[in-house]
């Protein structure tokens, strides 16, 4: 170790770590932040085993995660672990934050550190909202459809920014594409650097301590951030981790049936945190909708970020501070009257809870069907993108000709015509050859004329129906 | 402690607010914990008041490092078993016996004097696709005259051997690996003769099975 240490200074740097004093001793209130780093660990970890087996593109996504759900050893459980980690990210994220602005902590010379946090609450935002799309299921892909619609409310860039998010005005394999990589690249690269600058900033100002300790100037016994914190920080950890891999291993996470436009009748909900927002929309219509999806968050999003710079005060007791501690108390109260409305809504609405009824039990049927491979190179349009060039010229003749006409693009057959897939390697070259200049005569009859082309064309004429393969 | 009281007491704001306010004093528990824990170790503060022996507030440290440190590896390890069995899932998986593929009537093949190829399809799982892909075959007159299949799959390192109807000879177009007709090794680095495959003939038709072989042994094993 002191040959180690010798070489790193690990030593020093574990003592900056553990002896962080706290002003007033170790919490089981103060350990969410820590928290909050754990729940990353876990959901950078199993998001990177996921990304083993995921493809991002509209026409594989959905069988790969499938394939993890439904196939790979442990799959389920990852992905479930992976799904629940984000609730629970969501969830300790807003006790973390709702406590520093409930005990004053953001106070004393801290508003960078506010701000850095706000930064990483929007970039978690954003991660749940583009890892909802990655399955790429109905709930999925209409979820998204109405996320991305709510950012084209925004007056004068919203359709710029719509179109740039889903790479085009359409949903479709660019938009999950971007998504992917906003979610595995983007917004986890701000991530690590907005975690770094958070923790040394939390360090530089120190920890605030309890409601009655002073901001800048601790007056209280402090307590070293080892022993007792760290244990309390990773007892909570572990409890919380290993909640969240009983409840992946009790109630896997489902997966609804591939994302289908056309359907009309789905009815998108997001995941439950969103739904309060969901609600929200709701009771804003036409020409106000822009206040209710634009100007009201926004002016929200703006008190948060101006108030360290606006309450200068030092005083950090809750019931000191009637108005920030009323108006957070409203918010939150709102926040879960909304997301109360909506649940009763859709469950007192009988047609509304019909239509999810029906959703759940078509997820739940998918859920329990067995997993089927998607057939490559097996299809005929996939076979004519590999043909070889005189194949490729030969199928020029063919259509030239108009043996499309009766026997098909692809030599797939009409009502008129049989198929000629597998035709070639079953009459052998030499009775092909016959059969292209003196056909039978039931094909005659039918409407077959004798192949009339040059000699090269009619060699690639053959390449091509040699390369048609049952 | 150090680091804080440097901070600037010429703040008016916090000065008075200091003055505004008694300490108030902190809950039992936490109190009387912190009189234990606090300022026994590091290096910028002073030992102040603690009530522990230094010797046995560092064995009591100690002892809370290997707990935490064992502790966490034994979650990690169990979190890791998961982890481990999701990335080696396509090592687990038994390949499917490979099905019997139609190389056509047995007449149409001739009387074989020079080995005759086919293409075939042979459908495998590829993780979460099926995949239809092409494989040559050789069909050549066995040594009890019958029709037997070779796979064109060079032992040696993989590459596809072709047949050179003016030498009558295989040859590979990597190594220079050379087999006769019959798929037997002439010369060159392969270690075997060519492989044949598992061929039948049902209702006038040659059916054979694809396979591949271990590559570089001595003696044909199937590869799992």
């Amino acid at each position: 170790m002191r040959w180690l240490d010798e070489r790193t200074g690990i030593f020093h740097l574990a003592d900056e770590a553990l002896n962080e004093p706290i002003p007033g001793g170790a919490r089981w209130s103060y350990v969410f932040g820590s928290g909050l780093l754990y729940i990353l660990l876990s959901q950078i970890v199993t998001g990177v085993f996921l990304a083993m087996y995921y493809v991002a593109s509209a026409d594989h996504a959905h069988t790969t995660i499938e394939y993890i759900t439904k196939v790979v050893t442990a799959g389920s459980f990852l992905r479930s672990l992976h799904s629940y980690g984000s609730s629970a990210m969501v969830v300790t994220l807003l006790v973390h934050m709702g406590q520093t602005y409930f005990f004053g902590s953001y106070k004393g010379r801290r508003e960078i550190l506010w701000l850095s946090g706000l930064g990483l609450f929007g970039l978690v935002i954003l991660m749940a909202f583009t890892g909802y799309l990655l399955p790429w299921d109905q709930k999925a892909y209409f979820a998204t459809a109405v996320g991305t619609n709510i950012a084209g409310e925004v007056p004068l860039v919203g359709n710029w920014i719509k179109e740039l998010l889903r790479g085009g005005t359409e949903m479709g394999t660019l938009t999950l594409s971007r998504f992917f990589v906003a979610h595995v690249f983007l917004i986890p690269s701000c991530i690590f650097l907005f975690v770094g600058l958070h923790v040394y900033l939390f360090r530089k100002a120190g920890s605030a301590g309890p409601v009655s300790e002073h901001p800048i100037m601790p007056q209280q016994k402090a307590e070293q951030f080892y022993p007792k914190q760290v244990l309390m920080d990773i007892a909570f950890a572990t409890v919380l981790i290993g909640t969240l891999g009983l409840l992946a291993y009790l109630y896997p996470v489902g997966l609804g049936p591939k994302a289908n436009p056309a359907d009309t009748s789905f009815l998108p909900r997001p995941e439950w945190y969103y739904l309060p927002m969901f609600q929200w929309l709701k009771y804003w219509s036409g020409a106000y909708s822009v206040i209710g999806i634009v100007v009201i968050p926004g002016i929200i999003a703006l008190i948060l970020v101006v108030l360290p710079f606006l309450d200068r005060r030092l005083e950090r007791r809750p019931w000191k501070r009637p108005v920030a501690s009323f108006s957070f108390a409203i918010v939150f109260c709102a926040l879960l009257f909304l997301g109360w409305q909506s649940n009763y809504q859709d469950t007192n609405d009988p047609s509304v809870a019909k239509q999810i009824t029906k959703q759940d039990s078509l997820a739940n049927a998918f859920m329990t069907s067995p997993f089927v491979p998607e057939v490559v190179g097996g299809s005929t349009a996939n076979a004519a993108a590999a043909l070889s060039p005189a194949a490729k010229a030969g199928k020029g003749v063919f259509l030239d000709n108009s043996c499309d006409q009766c026997h098909g693009e692809n030599g797939e057959g009409t009502d008129k015509a049989p198929a000629l897939l597998g035709a070639a390697d079953k009459l052998g070259p030499d009775t092909l050859v016959d059969r292209l200049l003196h056909p039978t005569k039931k094909a005659s009859d039918a409407g077959m004329d004798p192949v009339d082309v040059s000699d090269s064309e009619f060699h690639e004429l053959v390449a091509f129906l040699q390369s048609l393969k049952k | 402690m150090a680091r804080k009281s440097k901070e600037e007491v010429t703040d008016n704001r916090s000065s008075n607010e200091i003055q505004q306010r008694a300490p108030i004093p902190t809950n039992g528990r936490s109190a009387h914990d912190a009189s234990h824990l606090e300022m026994t170790s590091g290096h910028e503060h002073t030992a102040a008041g603690g009530t522990l022996g230094a010797a046995e507030s560092v064995a009591r440290r100690r002892f809370l490092g290997w707990f935490l440190g064992i502790g966490t590896v034994g979650v990690a390890g169990a979190l890791s078993v998961p982890l481990f069995r999701f990335a080696i899932d396509p090592l687990l998986r038994v390949s499917q016996e490979t099905e019997w593929t139609d190389l056509g009537s047995v007449d149409d093949l001739g009387d074989l004097s020079t080995p005759q190829k086919k293409t075939i399809s042979i459908t495998q799982l590829d993780g979460w696709r099926k995949v239809n892909s092409e494989k040559v075959v050789y069909v050549i007159k066995g040594a009890d005259g019958q029709p037997a299949v070779l796979t064109a799959v060079c032992p040696h390192l993989g590459c596809s051997v072709k047949y050179v109807d003016d030498d009558h000879q295989f040859k590979c177009p990597c190594h220079g690996g050379k087999f006769a007709a019959t798929g037997k090794l002439i010369s060159g680095p392969p270690p075997r003769d060519m492989d044949s495959l598992e061929s039948k003939i049902e209702e006038g038709h040659l059916k054979v099975r694809y396979q591949s072989f271990r590559n570089l042994v001595k003696t044909k094993e199937v590869m799992a």
